[in-house]
């Protein structure tokens, strides 16, 4: 993957410590977040009708996925029938042979590519690096992100982790004839200049793809700048790439979803572009792609799809709300988990995508606050996924996800094996809680990772067991001596 | 009042049992004096959250077995916080999915109500403010606001108190960084959040910092205590109810 980590549990600690020492960065996301959730909930002012679109949102979904071989065969059949060629791939390789492939076959040399996640998990920009293409971003976050060499840091915004003045540095370093401004609207304008040649020139555009409609063969893009429709129209061959859950049974399922996503993602109404692709330009038809292929992606989701909980993680619509309502993302932004979907979302899926050994220790950046089920506009319950994969990582069961178990440490069972043997022996937990109320200034203080940043804590006098046993003493005593 | 209900059991949590017992003593109070026998089952111990978050089921499913099993009669469990009212309303169901004890797990969810709700909504309990005019902050756990939905329920009641100032912090709906093993293990992380959590609190300019939740309340309340040793005191909700309407209200 390029610039992911393959085991993003490895130095997780420590990206987490540079993110949380990093002032600037902690400051855009911030404010970023904040902004983005204000938006959101101007978007939905009545909650009962929010509940309404998600429970919608949710079912549509769940429909989808419920017959998701029988879409997948439709929607194939759709778009050949529409003149798209349908490729399947299994993994990430076979994804970046079949689209490194179709590129050769063109003869052209110059890749412009529109916002897509699919793209970055098989991490095609690398692929295309290696097989001498220049591949360029086409998005402007994406275009930034690129260009300093970095991985996005949040599926929806790319480059919400700078600021104005370091993409002022950059653009006047590293694009020819340019005057160093912090002005936005003078950025736009230079990064959009570089792309419109790049669009011009370009033989082959990639596109993600935002839903698939089996009903009719169409791809359905949304965006804000243009990126997708230039990608999708200006090149002779365009080469679309989703994840197979991206399926949806019919046209009348998409306004729905596409209020949600717009919503949830940016708290927007709706986006300058929604793009509805069905096919290569037609013989009658003065411009478009020549050639439309669109590769299906498994990628370990079909893995997904065997267990009936994990199932959910499919429903994903990729807006983002959930990272920006979780406060663990908000405060470490999305480099520190070092994977492509970063915040819940990513925590549940890169679990299962890489295996728990890889990945499952993401799981523990979560205080279960539920704030990203809340916001999720599918309704996936993400607090619960969390908690199964941290079920999956330390158990030894049976589990579809690689790695199981693999997070279990002797020490952390030992000490949950004899919490147990305490809290199911009422004397016994009677016993200690005894002790520790009355060696209360003895104790050794709570663990210091407690205590580093809080005052410790000490046991009251009694426990409310004790206080109210002899309560109870007392009043049968009363009782006694009144009769 | 349902008339029906003249017995509930107190679930006291083990929070509460070791390094918060005023607070459950206040509650059960306050239930007492609604003319309800309480009863407290000496057997009880915690509900399994811990060992249950970290994703260590079967010990969190013998708990779960151990307390289906205390609290059987078919009265009220009222406990006195979201986050383990949660875990046997919400999460025992799926938890014992499948187990012997799982028509008893339903049962027992359908008896369970936070402490505030019970008051609220099903005991619809009036207040008296005794109290000096004061302004407090109320912090509502996540599981109270989010899993339990029984925010409005504590805040209608402290809003009974003609003499308190409520006031939320900014940023209310944001963890303050608790979350039981998670404040161990992500300490730095968690230690972000409440500072945070800290600074909002402070700028309300309250006098008392108040939440339904104890696990909330130690870590809010003890990462300002760390900061400045004369913080601002804070209290369990029901301690502070019960304090402002009875004699000894100051
Ligand atoms: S999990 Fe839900 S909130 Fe998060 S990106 Fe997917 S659809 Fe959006």
């Amino acid at each position: 993957m390029s610039g992911f980590s393959p085991n993003p549990d490895q130095n997780f600690g420590v990206r987490i410590q540079e993110a949380l020492g990093n002032e600037e960065l902690r400051e855009s996301f911030h404010g970023a977040m904040t902004f983005l959730r204000e938006k959101r909930r101007q978007q939905f002012p009545d909650p009962d009708a929010l509940d309404a679109l998600r429970t919608r949102g949710a079912a549509i979904r769940e429909r989808a996925l419920a017959q998701l071989p029988d879409l997948l065969e439709q929607l194939e059949g759709q778009c050949q029938h529409n003149g798209i060629r349908v490729h399947w791939a299994e993994d990430a390789a076979e994804a970046n042979e079949i689209i490194t492939g179709i590129a050769r076959k063109t003869g052209g040399k110059r890749v412009v590519k529109g916002k897509s996640m699919a793209t970055e998990e098989i991490g095609l920009n690398t692929a295309f690096e290696n097989a001498g293409f220049s591949c360029l971003e086409s998005d402007m976050g994406e275009y930034i992100v690129q260009q300093a060499h970095e991985t996005p840091s949040h599926i929806i915004m790319p480059a919400i982790h700078r600021n104005k003045a370091s993409i002022a540095r950059q653009f006047a370093e590293q694009i020819p004839d340019t005057p160093y401004t912090e002005d936005v609207d003078e950025l736009i304008g230079i990064g959009r200049r570089v792309l419109r040649r790049a669009f011009a020139d370009a033989d082959i555009g990639i596109s993600g793809v935002n839903f698939a409609i089996a009903e009719t063969g169409t791809l359905c893009l949304v965006e804000n700048e243009g990126n997708g429709r230039m990608s999708t129209t200006v090149p002779d061959t365009h080469i679309a790439v989703m994840g197979i859950e991206k399926v949806i049974e019919k046209l009348s399922d998409l306004p729905d979803l596409y209020r949600l996503l717009t919503r949830s993602a940016t708290g927007q109404p709706i986006t300058t572009y929604l793009n509805l692709i069905s096919g290569p330009r037609k013989p009658d038809e003065i411009d478009g792609p020549r050639q439309v292929h669109l590769v299906l992606l498994d990628n370990g989701r079909s893995r997904i799809y065997a267990d009936r909980q994990l199932r959910e993680t499919l429903r994903c619509i990729r807006c983002g709300a959930c990272m920006n309502h979780c406060p663990v993302y908000e405060r470490l932004g999305g480099h520190a988990y070092g994977t492509v979907y970063p915040g819940p979302i990513g925590q549940v899926v890169m679990p299962q995508l890489l295996g728990l050994d890889k990945a499952g220790k993401l799981t523990q950046a979560c205080s279960l606050n539920g704030a990203c089920g809340e916001a999720c506009p599918v309704k996936i319950p993400l607090p619960d996924l969390i908690r199964r994969l941290r079920h999956d990582g330390v158990s030894r069961t049976d589990s579809p996800v690689r790695g199981q178990g693999k997070q279990r440490k002797w020490i952390e069972a030992t000490i949950w094996a004899t919490w147990l043997s305490i809290h199911t022996h009422p004397r016994l937990y009677r016993l200690s809680t005894l002790m520790a109320t009355r060696l209360r200034r003895l104790m050794p203080p709570l663990p210091r990772a407690w205590t580093r940043h809080r005052s410790p804590l000490r046991p009251a006098a009694r426990t409310l067991h004790e206080t109210l046993q002899q309560r109870e003493r007392a009043r049968q005593k009363e009782s006694a001596r009144e009769q | 009042m349902s008339p029906t209900i003249d017995r509930v059991y107190f679930f006291g949590t083990c929070l509460i049992d070791v390094f918060y017992p005023g607070a459950g003593m206040a509650a059960i109070t306050l239930l007492e004096r609604e003319g309800l026998e309480v009863l407290f089952p000496q057997a009880q111990t915690c509900c399994g959250q811990p060992p249950y978050n970290s994703g260590y089921d079967d010990e969190a499913r013998t708990i779960a077995r151990q307390v289906i099993e205390t609290f059987d009669l078919p009265i009220p469990i009222i406990v006195p916080s979201g986050s383990c009212a949660g875990m046997l309303r919400k999460h025992y169901p799926a938890l014992m999915a499948g187990d012997p004890l799982e028509e008893k797990a339903n049962q027992l969810a359908t008896r369970v109500y936070e402490l505030h709700e019970f008051l609220h909504r099903v005991l619809n309990i009036t207040l008296e403010d005794q109290g000096k005019p004061t302004r407090v902050v109320m912090h509502t756990s996540c599981s109270a606001r989010r899993e339990m939905e029984v925010m409005d329920d504590g805040l209608s009641l402290l809003r009974q108190l003609g003499n308190v100032e409520v006031c939320e912090p900014e940023n209310a709906e944001t963890c303050c960084g608790f979350g039981g093993t998670f404040a161990v293990k992500m300490s730095d992380v968690s230690a972000a959040m409440v500072a945070d959590k800290c600074a909002a609190v402070n700028a309300t300019g309250a006098s008392t910092l108040l939440s339904s939740d104890c696990g909330c309340l130690m870590n809010i309340h003890g990462a300002l205590e760390h900061r400045n040793s004369d913080a601002m005191p804070a209290e369990h909700l029901a301690e502070f109810l019960l304090r402002r309407t009875s004699g000894d209200a100051s």
